[in-house]
């Protein structure tokens, strides 16, 4: 999968979280999904569920962790659907 | 009057409801007016081999969802008692003309008290099968606002910004009349101004399956729907379960003037008391005396008198009970035959909504004062004959007419024996 594709699937995931007050034009490769975006710990978890479907791989607690914005949700599965 | 002179005046200023024949309060009246069934073929528990194959299930559709909740609210959402409960509660916080808090701070003098009998058991179901497939993290984020107790509770509190008490009783088929009480003692008490009291059940096979089980639903009206729910009537044969949601905002009578706001009706007092399983009374039976004292409590609380009653509206299932509740209260009221107050129930429409049935009722029984009606009785081919020995049959209209009501009468007698009794009054400034 090229890296624009991945970063076309994130961008469509986060859109659904964002708060009602967050728009879809604040999306951008180094928003910070918490501090950013405004999206809430519990959502992430939601995040990061329909990420593991888009793509077809599971994250572990350590790629949850490390996946605090969007650039860094791409090297992520980058690494994942390359292996 | 209130036999307590410290006590507050509390009033009901909104009311909303999710019904399996009518959703918002408008369309309710109108439903109950014309004595509209909500009772379907149920094709769910049809394929699951359930002796009862008809249901009260609102129904809701895509554009009330769409009006109601975010698409991010909606994803993953199963319990449908959840959904009608927010429905039917932000219908009420609407009705009331009142304002969801700032973003900054809560409503301090606003609080909930909405009950349900369990939460979201499809959503439950889900999460039992991930967890069985040792699959817990796909459980996502939801799972334990759908399915605890206090979730309705809590997403209401979140949506309006309520400060005051926020939590969810439970007591079976008295939850909502139960709830309506307890919101009614608090404001009553000086501890709130507002209260967004109300109760809320799931629809479908896992809620209502243990009842099936126990063969107190009807089985024998399955191809003919609309009739299986006879409350009163001599050839009753279980009741149909149901589902949905009423809600009420209860509030300070002073603050309700300041605002101008709508007044349904009062709400005089009321009590809730058990049966402890003693006497006649068990886990599923009444026991009379209880329902008896329950009933004189409730009076007393209120400062009224049984010949100042002008209309019931009882718990009444369409079960072997239903004589027994009418003896219950002939004989708390010690009134009989022709000088016994008129006596409705809306289950032969709905079914038996369970831990909603109070409240849904509870907001057909204000319409019934604030519209000066009372609502006819359907489905009774003939009284049971244990009923005609106590009260006379005028007491029971078989279609809704126009009357004299001041002062009206709900109660709610559950499993677990359970009971809850309210006393409303007309409001005239």
């Amino acid at each position: 999968m090229q890296e624009n594709e991945i970063q076309e699937a994130l961008f469509k995931i986060v859109k659904v979280y964002l708060p009602q007050d967050v728009k879809e034009s604040a999306i951008q490769l180094e928003s910070h999904l918490m501090q950013d975006l405004g999206i809430n710990s519990a959502h992430l978890v939601d995040v990061v569920l329909d990420v593991e479907d888009a793509f077809d791989i599971t994250l572990d607690e350590k790629d949850m962790e490390a996946m605090k914005t969007v650039s860094n949700a791409i090297e992520i599965v980058t690494a994942k659907t390359a292996s | 009057m209130n036999t307590d002179n410290n006590r507050r005046r509390v009033v009901i200023t909104g009311m909303g409801v999710v019904a399996p024949n009518a959703i918002g309060v408008s369309a309710f009246a109108k439903a109950l007016q014309e004595q509209t069934s909500g009772i379907r073929f149920d094709p769910q528990l049809a394929d699951l081999n359930f002796g009862c194959q008809v249901s009260g299930t609102p129904q809701i559709t895509e554009e009330l969802l769409a009006d109601n909740f975010t698409p991010l609210q909606l994803r993953g959402l199963k319990a449908s008692g959840l959904v009608y409960g927010v429905i039917a509660g932000k219908e009420a916080f609407k009705d009331a003309g009142l304002e969801i808090a700032s973003p900054e701070k809560a409503l301090s003098e606003m609080g909930i008290i909405f009950g349900t009998g369990q939460s979201g058991g499809e959503k439950f179901r889900e999460a039992i099968h991930l967890i069985d497939d040792k699959k817990v993290r796909r459980l996502g984020s939801t799972s334990v606002i759908q399915t605890m107790t206090s979730g309705i509770s809590a997403w209401l509190a979140g949506e309006l910004g309520c400060g005051n008490i926020v939590t969810s009783n439970s007591s079976a088929c008295c939850t909502g009349t139960e709830a309506f009480l307890m919101g009614y003692e608090r404001i009553a008490a000086g501890k709130a101004t507002q209260m967004l009291v109300g109760s809320t059940s799931d629809s479908g096979p896992y809620i209502w399956g243990g009842f099936d089980a126990m063969r107190i639903l009807p089985t024998k009206y399955n191809q003919d729907p609309e009739n299986a729910s006879r409350p009163l009537s001599e050839d009753a044969a279980g009741f149909v379960p149901g589902s949905g949601a009423g809600a009420f905002i209860l509030e300070h009578l002073g603050s309700a003037q300041k605002r101008g706001a709508k007044i349904y009706a009062e709400v005089l007092g009321g009590a809730v008391n058990s049966g402890g399983h003693r006497a006649d009374g068990s886990m599923t039976a009444p026991n009379g005396q209880a329902v008896q004292d329950c009933i004189h409590l409730a009076m007393k609380d209120a400062g009224v008198t049984a010949t100042e009653i002008d209309a019931i509206n009882g718990h009444l299932t369409a079960t072997s009970k239903d004589a027994f509740e009418i003896k219950n209260w002939s004989t708390a009221f010690k009134l009989k035959g022709a000088e016994f107050p008129f006596i409705n129930t809306f289950k032969s429409c709905i079914g038996h909504c369970l831990a909603a049935a109070g409240s849904i009722e509870l907001v057909g029984a204000v319409l019934q004062l604030k519209e000066q009606k009372i609502y006819g009785n359907s489905n009774i081919t003939s009284i049971h004959p244990e009923i005609m020995d106590v009260i006379d049959k005028k007491s029971f209209p078989l279609s809704s007419k126009y009357v004299d009501l001041n002062i009206l009468a709900k109660a709610s007698f559950g499993f677990g024996d359970v009971n809850a009794c309210v006393l409303l009054k007309k409001y005239s400034s």
